[in-house]
């Protein structure tokens, strides 16, 4: 297996008595999607704030490309390649569609020009290009979500952190950007995902992690954690696994 | 270059005024409503692109004063370059306050109230320390010769302080077009979302108070040569503080004419409440200035400017229907 792009070591993060992530490791292999999956609470979106530098660990280390980040500040991980896009859809309210995408694009081009059509080019690949000049704040919740999508990847990631792109989304919008989604990871676009449908993430990712009250309980194929005795269990609760199992058998 | 005709149409439109044969009172109030346009464009460079409100760009006003000032009368230096010092003198004013209230992650509320003090303990400061003149202040010799920076006609004086403002106004129209101004305005719609995209917000918020501390300094420095005298009220008094923040939220925050629109609008009202007053009602001026403030936040949040924008759309050229399948 080759080295993984990204690799948290033994990371914990503690909110005063709160230990909101507990002795998590995890790593995520160069151009697969790797799916981090969770009842809510389990510490997903605090994971994520770690890994791209918005929260320092407590305790633990964060290896990217070979090279330990931890406790960098966001904006030099995003200049190393690490870009995210936020659960609540954080756009540029008062700026276009356009602008919102040129603030990601200007990390690579310092020129205007070539950071407009960079831009326009990402935000085209999207799905966008019918909305680059009207304001951020009157799009839909899909169209924010691509947009979201659309400023990270404006960026030239090599890490991509996708915190439920896919919530909110009515099922035929769903259909419509799983194969976005898979696009960037056959272009060589490593990705990790935070994601509740679990339709997609049975398709998209090729590993998954389970992380429950802030711990790691399962990982593998979707395939093998969705059998998980454990894993239904954090979602349904204890003695759940049984019961379904004798259901079945019944 | 790209966006810039605007500046130059307002700026040769602006120069012919002298010519017209206008009055000296008139000259008189143009150039002191040029110069709190300038302490206004500075001010717009970081409360207006950067969304970061200060209430005290007297800091950088009155250090720009007190620079050309002191070192003219007490250290005999050339006026032009005690200028150049009284803006570079601003900046560094401006580095410290930044590096101090930025690191420290101080945003909002926070943010104006650290340099509304800071602008009053350099007020204080300068009211006592011998160097400044303390209370009595400092009178810089009338020397009416370009060289000494003095010119004998209104006029001259008038074209001084308009090169200064179309100056600041290149700039901030340029930064507009920049990777550091798109920047800077993403820092101010969402200081988390741009650091996730790699943006410094730290390092572009300071430099944008650099930048607006080097120009609110830069009215600070004519003032300086236009009065001949400097004092701690009239150097780090709240009055500019009060009106550098003021005309670019009339005129418009975070344009390039803002400034300046409202720097006309505000001073035409005060002097016009002032004389209808006449000297009966001291301080009329600044209730003029609450009451628009007020009517402005009101009815046209994005200033002057922003509101006749409105007011185009609506009763101008109808607005382009929505096209059918964007949704």
């Amino acid at each position: 297996m080759a080295e993984p792009l990204l690799q948290v070591e033994h990371v914990s993060r503690r909110f005063g008595g709160l230990l909101a992530v507990n002795d998590v490791s995890l790593t995520a292999q160069p151009g697969r999607i790797t799916a981090l999956i969770g009842p809510n609470g389990a510490g997903k979106t605090t994971l994520f704030a770690l890994i791209s530098g918005f929260l320092r660990p407590s305790d633990g280390a964060i290896r990217y490309g070979g090279a330990e980040v931890t406790g960098e500040p966001p904006h030099r991980l995003a200049r190393r390649g690490i870009a995210r896009t936020f659960q609540i859809v954080q756009p540029f309210g008062g700026l276009t569609v356009r602008d919102n995408i040129l603030v990601g694009a200007h990390l690579r081009h310092p020129a205007r020009a070539a950071a407009v059509a960079a831009a326009e080019g990402v935000g085209c690949a999207l799905g966008l290009e019918a909305m680059l000049d009207r304001p951020a704040d009157t799009l839909t919740v899909a169209g924010r979500k691509r947009l979201e999508l659309a400023k990270a990847l404006a960026t030239e990631p090599k890490l991509l952190l996708l915190d439920e792109v896919l919530a909110g989304l009515n099922p035929s919008e769903i259909r419509d950007i799983v194969p976005v989604i898979r696009a960037l990871s056959q272009r060589g676009i490593t990705i990790v995902m935070i994601e509740h449908v679990m339709q997609a993430v049975m398709s998209l990712a090729e590993h998954v992690f389970v992380l429950a009250e802030g711990r790691i309980i399962a990982e593998g194929t979707p395939a093998q954690v969705a059998a998980d005795p454990g894993v239904v269990e954090a979602y349904l609760g204890h003695g759940a696994a049984t019961k379904l199992g004798a259901a079945h058998a019944n | 270059m790209k966006g810039l005709a605007p500046v130059f149409i307002v700026v040769a439109a602006m120069a012919a005024v002298p010519l017209l044969g206008v009055s000296n009172v008139m000259l008189n109030f143009l150039v002191v409503a040029l110069m709190i346009a300038l302490a206004g464009q500075g001010w717009n460079v970081l409360g207006g692109y950067g969304g970061q409100y200060s209430f005290g760009h007297a800091a950088f006003f009155g250090t720009g004063a007190y620079v050309t000032a002191v070192l003219q009368v007490r250290y005999g230096v050339n006026a032009w370059i005690a200028f150049g010092l009284g803006i570079a003198g601003g900046a560094v004013v401006a580095a410290v306050v930044g590096g101090l209230t930025f690191r420290s992650g101080l945003r909002g509320a926070y943010f104006a109230l650290v340099t509304l003090a800071f602008a009053e303990v350099l007020r204080i400061s300068a009211s006592v320390a011998p160097i400044t003149g303390a209370g009595v202040g400092t009178l810089v010799k009338l020397d009416l010769r370009p060289a000494a920076l003095q010119f004998g006609s209104r006029a001259a004086f008038y074209w001084m302080i308009l090169t200064l403002v179309a100056i600041a106004s290149i700039v901030t129209r340029l930064l507009e077009r920049s990777r550091f101004g798109v920047w800077l305005v993403a820092v101010r719609e969402n200081e988390d979302a741009a650091t996730a995209l790699g943006v410094n917000a730290t390092a572009i918020k300071l430099a944008a108070m650099v930048i607006s501390g080097a120009i609110t300094a830069a009215a600070g420095c004519f003032y300086v040569q236009y009065f001949l005298f400097i004092d701690s009220g009239l150097a780090y008094g709240t009055w500019i503080s009060i009106e550098a923040l003021l005309t670019p939220i009339i005129g418009g925050v975070g344009t390039v004419f803002g400034p300046l629109l409202g720097a006309l609008v505000v001073r035409a009202l005060g002097e016009g409440a002032r004389m209808v007053a006449g000297g009966e009602a001291p301080g009329v001026d600044l209730v003029v200035y609450g009451c628009v403030l007020v009517l402005i936040i009101a009815f046209a949040p994005r200033g002057l400017i922003g509101g006749l924008a409105q007011l185009r759309g609506r009763w101008g050229r109808p607005a382009p229907l929505p096209k059918a399948g964007h949704g």
